[in-house]
């Protein structure tokens, strides 16, 4: 009889489970969510929400429990009216009593902070009585949704009352959230810490990008098609850019967002994730491990330029009208000093020291107060041999491009000349264009549902190891480290502008220009 | 936005289609499969409103042919309902009368969405052979309904003797979350092994006839059918062990209650499906249901039908 070994123990295969069964899907087995900062953006915004709409679709266990930790004098039930509320804001599905009734259940609150050792003494307790009560049977994920500053105390917390240590056949996990450091030191000594508590592979690092169902096209766009990859290589690709552009300014989190950047805040983690989903090779399997290799692989061959200073640009914007709206500048903004050198733009080129992409520049920029809110990665192509279409200006029918939207409006362009009705033979650039909203569902899973339950089920592919995120240092340090040396203040950019003249040139010196996404 | 348009044919519906897409706007965008729903006349609106729900998930072009009476003089009325009225498709409901009236392929030729795959869905009246029907060809899936069906065990049992590769029926469609349920305690279960089930459900209900017969087909041990009043659906589950039955009861229409051994007693929400959930279900996969194939083939004929009244245990 085959043999399954789910929680280390060997017990024959389940008779139910038939890999041709595809309508069973998975679900998260007995556990539960100790949610640390239940009062934070992100836990009443996102994570509560997520974890509704989990049990909504069927996909959380009967014995699910959500355990808050935070510093309010909170009763079990204060707390569950809290999730209560902050599913019914932003939910994604609809709110169903008899759903809540059942998940409410198993919702604690756990009051103290992180330095207290009763605390943890009165979660401990409460795991138990959960363990015994509910059925969670020893597996707990510590979701560490709290400022990155706390995570080595949290982390000697569990660890010191044995909250981090599993016994035979259960799992403890952590989950958490970027920054994962501000440099390649910083990176490692938070890795250390949170190392030195659980195991590698107990550590989830989010980056929600790569729980976006776009993201995860990118792989099927290119693997599972013919017509993508033979053309994906320096043979046919002049260059890629990859955008993540946001309408807005700091929005609140002002004391965040000061002294990290945009640089630091986006390029370092989910544009060189979306970098190495675009360039790396075919991995064999979608494996944790094999996925990652690829990326990891790619990462590595990444090279800076020679010369930094004319191969990267940084913003800071001003203060202007932007879309009938007056807004202020980075410098005036609330928690900002008036004298801050940080970006709120960022571009950079880097090269890929490949077979499959020499000579193929990889164009990155991030910033704020863009003229709209978008994240794409667009593929563009070299020019077609002109022999037929002479008296043409260039411009009018241009390079090919592959342009994968990954926010808003999801989906996938392809840009090709096509000719124009009535005139000789006139021939002008026209879109194709594939949108999820228009050939799959209208409302597909938010990447926090796909993140939790494979924390839960254990299931790793979607989350950055370490050494992907010291790859990533790798390649922005150099640059960090180069503004910072300067000194000099970013170039002011208008509010709803694409940014300072200065990433223009960037372009312009290799004889290419920005798209407009 | 509903344009009516009597007495016609097929090619004036396209064409008008076409022109509403040039006259702008409506454009038939990403549709990812044509759904052809063969019905008749006063049933066409309850699988409507489930098609185009059903939509938003799956866009695509639905056709509802109707038929509408075989006596009538031959004719179709075809209605186009687009926009608001649809959902995030298209519905073209044909009305055929007299010789019409019968599903074809020729009749929705014309219709059909160049490369995409066909499903075919009989929400009420199931055909003898859905797989030998005009449509039933040419369609990628075929989806019938045993539960509408005046006889369902027997409907099952047709079926049986006519399953083809691209076949499924609802009433297995109204069972995956027990079946996710069951596969998940069991999952958590010590490797004791399953010495005998009891499956309790309506007695008029296929759906407990096909989970009887997949317990059947995979634990290879006797299963026992419980029958409680028509119209209950789905009762309970239980899983005979030498270390502790598995229970999975549902007593009322919503919430189950999980009995495990050595673990505290679990509710889980564990309502009845609405139609267009399972509809939405069987568009997600296009390819065969192989383990539907086989609990038909071979679980239904092991399976004792034979069921006790809950008072006999
Ligand atoms: N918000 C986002 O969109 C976003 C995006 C990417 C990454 N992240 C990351 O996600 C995490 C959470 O972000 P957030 O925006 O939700 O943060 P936040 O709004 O600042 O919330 C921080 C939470 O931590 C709690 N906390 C802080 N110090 C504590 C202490 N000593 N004892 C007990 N509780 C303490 C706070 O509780 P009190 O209410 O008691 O202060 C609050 O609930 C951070 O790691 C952040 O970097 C957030």
């Amino acid at each position: 009889m085959p043999e399954n070994d789910i929680g280390g123990a060997k017990r024959p295969a389940n008779p139910l489970r038939d890999p041709r069964d595809r309508r069973l899907n998975r679900i998260a087995g007995p556990s539960s969510l100790v949610l640390f900062g239940v009062t934070g953006d992100l836990a009443r915004k996102k994570l509560m929400p997520a974890v509704y709409d989990l049990a909504n679709r069927g996909l959380l266990p009967p014995s699910f429990a959500l355990v808050g930790f935070g510093r309010r004098d909170w009763e079990h039930e204060d707390f569950a009216e809290e999730v209560k509320a902050a599913v019914k804001a932003h939910a994604r599905t609809p709110f169903d009593e008899a759903v809540w009734a059942q998940l409410s259940e198993g919702v604690r609150f756990v009051r103290g902070s992180f330095d207290e050792d009763d605390a943890f003494l009165r979660l401990k307790d409460t795991l138990e009585e959960l363990d015994a009560k509910r059925g969670t049977r020893g597996n707990h994920a510590f979701y560490l949704s709290i400022p990155p500053k706390a995570f080595e105390q949290v982390c000697r917390q569990l660890s010191k009352h044995g909250l981090a240590q599993a016994e035979d056949g259960k799992w403890r996990r952590v989950v958490i959230e970027k920054p994962f450091g501000h440099n390649l030191e910083s990176a490692r000594q938070l890795n250390e810490i949170v190392e030195s508590v659980f195991p590698a592979d107990a550590v989830f690092r989010i980056d929600h990008y790569l729980g976006k169902e776009t993201v995860q096209n990118i792989l099927a766009l290119r693997f599972a098609n013919q017509l993508f990859e033979p053309l994906w290589n320096a043979n046919y690709v002049d260059h890629v850019q990859i955008t993540m552009a946001e309408d807005i300014g700091t929005g609140g989190r002002a004391g965040y967002y000061d002294g990290v950047g945009a640089a630091r805040d986006v390029i370092q983690n989910h544009l060189l994730q979306l970098l190495a989903l675009t360039a790396m090779e075919e991995p064999i399997s979608f494996n944790a491990d094999d996925l990652r290799a690829e990326k990891e692989k790619v990462l590595a061959a990444v090279k800076l330029p020679e010369d930094l200073s004319t191969h990267s640009a940084r913003g800071q914007f001003a203060g202007g009208w932007q879309g009938g709206e007056l807004v202020q500048g980075y410098l005036e903004e609330e928690g900002i000093p008036a004298d801050s050198t940080t970006e709120t733009y960022a571009a950079i080129r880097v090269d890929i020291n490949t077979r499959r992409w020499s000579g193929v520049p990889f164009y990155l920029r991030a910033g704020k107060r863009l003229g709209r809110r978008v994240t794409e990665i667009a593929v563009v192509f070299k020019r077609a041999p002109n022999l037929l279409f002479l008296d043409q200006h260039e411009q009018e029918f241009g390079q090919n491009a592959v342009v994968i939207r990954v926010q808003p409006d999801e989906g996938a362009t392809i840009r090709f000349g096509s000719k124009v009705p009535g005139t000789q033979m006139e021939v002008r650039d026209v879109s194709m264009d594939f949108g999820y909203g228009h050939s799959f569902t209208e409302s597909s899973p938010e990447a926090y549902e796909r993140l939790i339950l494979d924390v839960l089920l254990g299931e790793p592919p979607l989350f950055p190891r370490h050494e992907e995120v010291e790859l990533s240092w790798k390649i922005l340090d150099p640059f960090e480290e180069y503004w910072a040396s300067t000194g000099a203040q970013p170039e002011p950019y208008a509010p709803g502008s694409w940014g300072p003249a200065s990433a223009d040139e960037l372009l312009a010196r290799d004889g290419r220009s920005w798209r407009r996404p | 936005m509903i344009i009516d348009l009597p007495n016609t044919t097929t090619s004036k519906i396209s064409k008008e289609i076409t022109n509403m897409r040039h006259r702008g706007g409506v454009v038939a965008l990403g549709r990812v499969l044509t759904l052809v729903v063969i019905t008749k006349h006063g049933y066409e609106e309850e699988a409507i409103e489930a098609a185009n729900e059903a939509s938003r998930e799956h866009p695509c072009r639905i056709i509802v042919l109707v038929d509408s009476g075989r006596d009538s003089a031959d004719r179709i009325d075809g209605q186009i309902r687009v926009g608001g009225d649809a959902g995030a498709s298209e519905v073209i409901v044909l009305r055929g009368y007299g010789r019409l009236a019968e599903e074809s392929e020729s009749l929705v030729a014309a219709l059909l969405l160049p490369d995409a795959p066909i499903v075919a869905w009989w929400p009420h009246g199931a055909p003898k052979d859905a797989g030998d029907t005009s449509i039933g060809r040419i369609a990628h899936r075929r989806i019938t309904d045993s539960g509408n069906e005046p006889d369902p065990t027997s409907a099952l049992y047709r079926l049986r003797e006519t399953y083809q590769a691209g076949d499924t029926d609802l009433a297995w469609t109204r069972l995956t979350n027990w079946r996710i349920q069951l596969a998940a305690a069991l999952d958590q279960a010590d490797g004791s092994p399953v010495t005998g089930v009891t499956v309790e459900g309506a007695s008029d209900s296929p759906s407990t006839v096909l989970l009887a017969s997949w317990l059947t087909l995979a634990f290879d041990a006797p299963v026992t059918i419980v029958a409680d009043p028509a119209g209950t659906g789905i009762r309970r589950v239980r899983l005979h062990r030498a270390t502790g039955d598995i229970q999975l009861y549902r007593p009322g229409l919503t919430v189950a209650e999980l009995t495990q051994p050595d673990q505290p007693n679990q509710r889980i929400a564990l309502p009845r499906r609405s139609l267009q959930d399972c509809l939405s279900e069987e568009l997600r996969r296009l390819d065969a249901d192989e383990v539907f194939g086989e609990v038909l083939a071979s679980g239904l004929p092991r399976t004792n039908l034979r069921s006790v009244q809950p008072s006999e245990r």
